[in-house]
């Protein structure tokens, strides 16, 4: 890090600890009124009291974990899906116009769909998180096994590779940024439709709670519940950030 | 897969052969099993609950509620994120300044502030305005950012020699050589807040077509349930078609990059 960065990052935490300050002052000079707007101290004080009662901890670690898992399970099916399909121009040719069509369809329609099958329970929230996740991972799967330069498959034939290798040694790697980006992609709407669901089914985490804040006229919770989601989604974009270079070292970038 | 990277030159009938098999399946399914769910429906009941609808002008006039909301959120969110991609990617100094803040707050998922919005605003259109505005504004403001920011300098040094002043330097030189990109941003965001206005309605808004697919589930008629979630894929699909079309009519086959967020 040269200096000349270290200097560009100090001043934009000097400018991000100005806009906090000017958040302050107006709810301090009641510019807005309080009951929409609590100032910064008393969202912290809410976070700091939440986490000390010890139950914010809980909702947070609620929202991560369904986030996760839902994130997981799509991660697993588009990933193999999109290879089968994306490896074979047949599977393409016969499956790629309906999956095209429904690319534009918001994952949350499918929620009420999902109500009907299911129920409010967590086996719902669940199933819509990774249905919501796989599509964007699927076809970027498809995409990145689709783009794989075709000579490369000639080389493995004249190499004898078998079927199972070529996805390995081949086609997974050349597939890779294609794979990562939608997985990014896919975390995001993950986060998204965990907090949709707890907020329908009544299932405790943060998305349940900002609600609850919010019908009840409880401002700094709900602000404080607003910072920590917004914390969930940089923490993992960080995380996956670092995968995705690690990952992808060998491209030399 | 990349979206629209060619015009689709021939037919290929190929790709109907699943969708038309899983209708068959499911309506034979539905026939021998003497189908009676509160939950699922047979495609003729779809099909027929789909027309009554249209008929008697439920579903358009949510349609009408969800257009609405979603393309005024659009509208604003695409003014903000235009104007402050402008800002950052024409100077280098504000772009650094606001480095911190913009990664702090672009996290943030759109749907954590429905109950912001519902606190400020109650239920109604201007709730699900705010809340579209605000998810369409970062892919055009990150978008702007980067397209200005690229632009080739000789062309800023030409303006310069030519003695241009700011806006004229923006408005003849630097949004024409960024509109492609911008462009791209700007299908995104059309895509984006479709699907946030449905979201805010299946979630808390009572307005609109997420909100009739809720009511529809929740007096146990799947077959209007089912109909309403066809037409938003629909609609989405129409709307992803006209852009598409759009954006090789404006500036050809060379901008008809595939993009991904």
């Amino acid at each position: 890090m040269t200096l000349q960065r270290i200097f560009w990052l100090a001043a934009s935490l000097l400018v991000g600890a100005a806009l906090i300050g000017l958040w302050q002052y107006i709810a301090d000079a009641r510019l807005v009124s309080p009951v929409f707007l609590p100032g910064p101290d008393r969202a912290w004080d809410a976070l700091v009291r939440g986490f000390a009662a010890g139950d914010l901890e809980w909702k947070l670690l609620g929202t991560v974990e369904r986030m996760i898992y839902g994130w997981l399970l799509a991660s697993f099916v588009g990933i193999a899906l999109g290879a089968l399909i994306g490896i074979s121009p047949t599977a393409r040719a016969y499956l790629g116009p309906m999956l095209e069509f429904l690319r534009p369809l918001p994952a949350s329609a499918i929620i009420p769909v999902a109500i009907a099958l299911l129920g409010l329970s967590d086996s719902m929230v669940l199933a819509v998180i990774a249905f919501g996740a796989l599509w964007p991972m699927l076809l970027s799967t498809i995409h990145g096994f689709a783009a794989v330069e075709p000579r490369l498959y000639e080389v493995a034939r004249l190499l004898g590779l078998s079927h199972w290798e070529v996805i390995r040694k081949i086609a997974l790697p050349n597939a890779m940024p294609d794979i990562l980006a939608g997985m990014r992609l896919g975390l995001t709407v993950a986060l998204i439709l965990a907090v949709v669901g707890e907020m329908l089914a009544s299932r405790d985490g943060l998305g349940l709670w900002i609600l609850l804040s919010a019908r009840s006229f409880r401002a700094p919770d709900l602000f404080a519940g607003v910072i920590l989601l917004g914390s969930i989604g940089y923490v993992s974009a960080l995380i996956l950030g670092a995968v995705e270079s690690r990952v992808l070292r060998w491209r030399g970038h | 897969m990349s979206s629209g990277a060619a015009p689709r030159s021939r037919f290929d009938w190929r790709g109907f052969v699943v969708p038309v098999l899983l209708v068959i399946t499911a309506q034979v399914a539905a026939v021998v099993t003497h189908l009676q769910s509160d939950s699922l429906a047979a495609p003729s009941e779809i099909l027929v609950a789909g027309i009554e609808a249209l008929m008697d002008g439920t579903v358009l006039r949510a349609t009408r509620d969800t257009l609405i909301m979603a393309l005024s959120g659009l509208a604003i969110g695409v003014a903000v994120g235009l104007f402050l991609g402008l800002l950052l990617g024409l100077s280098r100094i504000a772009d650094r300044l606001m480095e911190f803040s913009i990664e702090a707050f672009r996290p943030i998922p759109s749907v954590a502030l429905i109950p912001v919005a519902m606190l400020v605003y109650g239920f109604g259109y201007r709730m699900e305005i705010s809340i579209v505005a605000f998810a369409t504004a970062w892919p055009m403001l990150l978008f702007t950012r980067s397209a200005v920011g690229s632009i080739e300098p000789r062309l800023v040094e030409v303006s310069r020699a030519l003695g241009f002043g700011v806006l004229a330097r923006v408005w003849k030189i630097i949004l024409p050589a960024a509109l492609p990109r911008i462009f791209v941003a700007f299908r995104l965001a059309v895509g984006i807040a479709l699907i946030v206005a449905v979201t805010v309605e299946i979630a808390a808004n009572p307005y609109g077509l997420g909100y009739t697919m809720m009511v529809a589930q929740q007096s146990l008629r799947p077959g209007l349930m089912f109909a309403i979630l066809i037409w938003i894929g629909l609609i989405g699909w129409f709307l992803n078609a006209l852009m598409i079309w759009a954006q090789h009519r404006l500036f050809g086959p060379a901008a008809m990059t595939a993009v991904q967020l």
